[in-house]
């Protein structure tokens, strides 16, 4: 099985999210909430930091 | 007073009977914690995440660790054992035995490893949910 990098941070977020989302929080709603924020985090900042590291390494 | 009361009857019920069993049969099997308390949908998404995140490790060729060579092999075997019965089970079929020689095999052995690490995450909130820390 071969992903792309996107794909591999993409999956990781979403798993990693959903358990943190149930497990952190105690109503239905607050964990979709706090689990949405989690993949949000998750993939933003690997977003950000490939930009940084594709800056640093020009 | 009479809440009181009430309160404190209602966690000994609680806490009545082995209280360590969803977190033990949770470890061993991922979600099996949650559904041991009646939380099915809960149990259902934690089980497809951290056996979905464990295949998935294993698809893309990542190693389970089995030795003591170094501390970072040592670490890795810590992280894989909290998938429980997924490891035993994938170190009796020989998967996971590959050497990692390709990036993605080495993002593989990460995805394993943290799906351990989330599960004793979902193992412990399953006895917290058992002895009342967490309310629902």
């Amino acid at each position: 099985m071969h992903l792309s990098h996107f794909a591999a941070v993409v999956l990781f977020a979403l798993f990693a999210s959903v358990v943190f989302g149930i497990t952190m929080r105690d109503t239905p709603q607050k964990m979709l909430r706090y689990g949405a924020y989690c993949f949000v985090l998750f993939v933003g900042s690997a977003i950000v930091l490939s930009w940084v590291m594709y800056f640093i390494a020009r | 007073m009479a809440t009181g009361q009430q309160k404190t009857g209602a966690g000994q019920a609680q806490n009545q009977g082995f209280v360590y069993l969803p977190l033990i049969v949770g470890w061993l099997v991922p979600g099996a914690g949650h559904f041991l308390l009646g939380k099915w949908g809960r149990g259902a998404l934690l089980a497809a995440s951290i056996v979905g995140m464990f295949a998935i490790g294993l698809a893309m060729q990542g190693q389970l660790y089995g030795n003591f060579k170094d501390i970072l092999e040592m670490l890795g075997l810590a992280g894989d054992l909290g998938t429980g019965l997924l490891y035993v089970v994938g170190r009796l079929m020989g998967w996971g035995t590959n050497l990692v020689q390709v990036t993605t095999a080495d993002w593989g052995s990460r995805f394993i490893v943290v799906a351990g690490l989330l599960n004793v995450i979902a193992a412990v909130d399953a006895h917290n949910l058992r002895t009342g820390r967490k309310e629902s």
